[in-house]
């Protein structure tokens, strides 16, 4: 079971290794999207500071609900996919595999260039540091939902759209938590029942979501 | 022709479409007498309320809404999981006929909110919990609806909105809780309805002639939308073609 995740995963890293510039693209969107808030809002530091991590939450997750959209249908489209569930490696394991790879290559990202984004729009050192470490936790919550969502739409004509209507309303307890925990930090109140909160979550989505990715993808290849 | 009734003796399509051929006339009629009572009650009979004046009357469409689109949800997730678990082919016809009456019922909740809204609290839309998590509502179900029709395959559609329905009702508690809990966090003293301590009877009764108009509408209307989604499936069986048959003679 282990060694089915562990190929599974160092696979998808592999692939993204080998097409560098795509797998990148993800980020590229998250950051020119951030960019386009001060443009759009005007530059007062005193506003960009105040609805800061809710843009850094809100590109992060369509960052990665776009990129998600990939997640399962190029392995679909030359059959590798179908190879994978026929193995006898349980599904959940190849689904969570998969989201894990999907986490590493862009959510993983993110995180790391969010600071950077936030110091553009002004954030205080202390919202910095919380708003990496609710992304740490938040990001894997949307890989997991995003893969969800990928496997439903699976080979469908309007995937990439469909996905994203699926799966925000279903991410919104995640940016509720996310940027609140930042809103929070900033007020001067503990921030330790939205991260609390976050990693419940993110417990909840991992023992859920691969599973119910297993099952779609299945329904999908029936 | 009368086959002993057991629990599942309506999932025929064929059965289910008499079932509901016989009691169609009958929903419409009930619907269409409790409304107009409800609402010549609701609007004519029951006082004028002392702090919101005659505005408050969009709550006896406003509140059965709320209250049928939130139930109609449960119901599509239920029928969609009995669908997928026993393959019965009419539980799943009947949660895709739920979905568009329970889009329009959310539709209708916060429309009718948001006019109540406007004479009460000075605007169209605020940001409070229970808005938002029927804005969210509403999104699921146009995510239900909008992954069916996606989906070309009717096997591959029914058990793909199972998946999407169930998820979904297991997550609306939790969206529900983190969505108040964010809104007492950003707006601590925000309006919320404060309820009258006792409600005047005839109000009572007008929003329970409501609910139950509505109630019978819905039952009616997604009936008649499940007896369509049976005829155009079991297009080539023997009981379509017999009632095609009579229809034509």
């Amino acid at each position: 079971m282990l060694s089915a995740f562990t190929a599974i995963y160092a696979r998808d890293l592999r692939l993204a290794l080998r097409r560098r510039v795509e797998a990148l693209l993800p980020v590229v969107f998250f950051i020119v999207a951030v960019s386009l808030f001060p443009l759009g809002v005007g530059p007062e530091p005193q506003t960009l500071r105040v609805i800061a991590a809710g843009v850094v939450w809100v590109c992060a997750l369509l960052a990665s609900m776009l990129s998600v959209a990939n997640l399962y249908a190029l392995d679909h489209s030359d059959g590798s996919l179908e190879q994978m569930l026929l193995s006898g490696h349980p599904g959940t394991v190849m689904a969570a595999a998969k989201a894990a790879a999907h986490w590493t290559i862009t959510g993983a990202p993110l995180v790391l260039a969010a600071p950077v984004i936030g110091l553009l729009l002004d954030m205080s050192p202390q919202g910095l540091a919380v708003l990496v470490g609710t992304l740490l936790l938040g990001t894997p919550i949307l890989s997991l939902l995003g893969g969800m969502g990928a496997a439903l739409t699976l080979g469908l004509r309007s995937a990439g759209v469909l996905l994203i209507l699926l799966i925000l309303p279903l991410s919104i307890p995640a940016l509720i938590f996310g940027a609140g925990a930042v809103g929070a930090v900033d007020s001067g109140i503990s921030t330790s029942g939205h991260f609390s909160l976050l990693g419940a979550l993110l417990i909840i989505t991992s023992l859920v979501a691969p599973p119910a990715t297993a099952v779609a993808l299945r329904i999908a290849l029936e | 022709m009368n086959p002993s009734l057991r629990w599942s003796t309506f999932a025929a399509p064929s059965r289910f479409f008499r079932l509901a051929d016989v009691l169609n006339p009958w929903l419409w009629g009930v619907a269409i007498v409790l409304a107009v009572a409800g609402l010549y009650i609701g609007f004519f009979v029951a006082p004028v309320d002392a702090t919101q004046g005659n505005s408050y009357r969009i709550i006896f469409i406003h509140v059965p809404a709320a209250w049928i689109s939130m139930v109609i949800y449960l119901a599509m997730a239920f029928w969609a999981a009995v669908g997928w678990m026993f393959n019965a082919r009419m539980a799943s016809m009947l949660a895709r006929a739920l979905a568009p009456t329970g889009a329009m019922f959310t539709f209708l909740a916060l429309w009718t909110g948001s006019f109540w809204g406007k004479p009460t609290w000075g605007t169209w839309w605020v940001w409070d919990a229970r808005l938002t998590s029927y804005l969210i509502l509403l999104f699921l179900y146009l995510g239900f609806i909008a992954l069916v029709t996606a989906i070309d395959d009717v096997v591959r559609g029914d058990k793909a909105a199972a998946v999407l329905a169930l998820v979904g009702a297991v997550n609306i508690p939790i969206i529900y809780f983190s969505v108040r809990w964010w809104n007492t966090l950003h707006q601590g003293a925000s309006i919320s309805l404060t309820k009258a301590p006792s409600m005047a009877q005839t109000m009572l009764l007008a929003m329970m002639l409501m609910t139950f108009a509505f109630w019978a509408y819905a039952f009616a209307v997604v009936f008649t939308r499940a007896q369509a989604l049976a005829l155009e499936r079991e297009r080539d069986t023997d009981w379509v073609r017999a009632l095609a048959g009579k229809e034509l003679q």
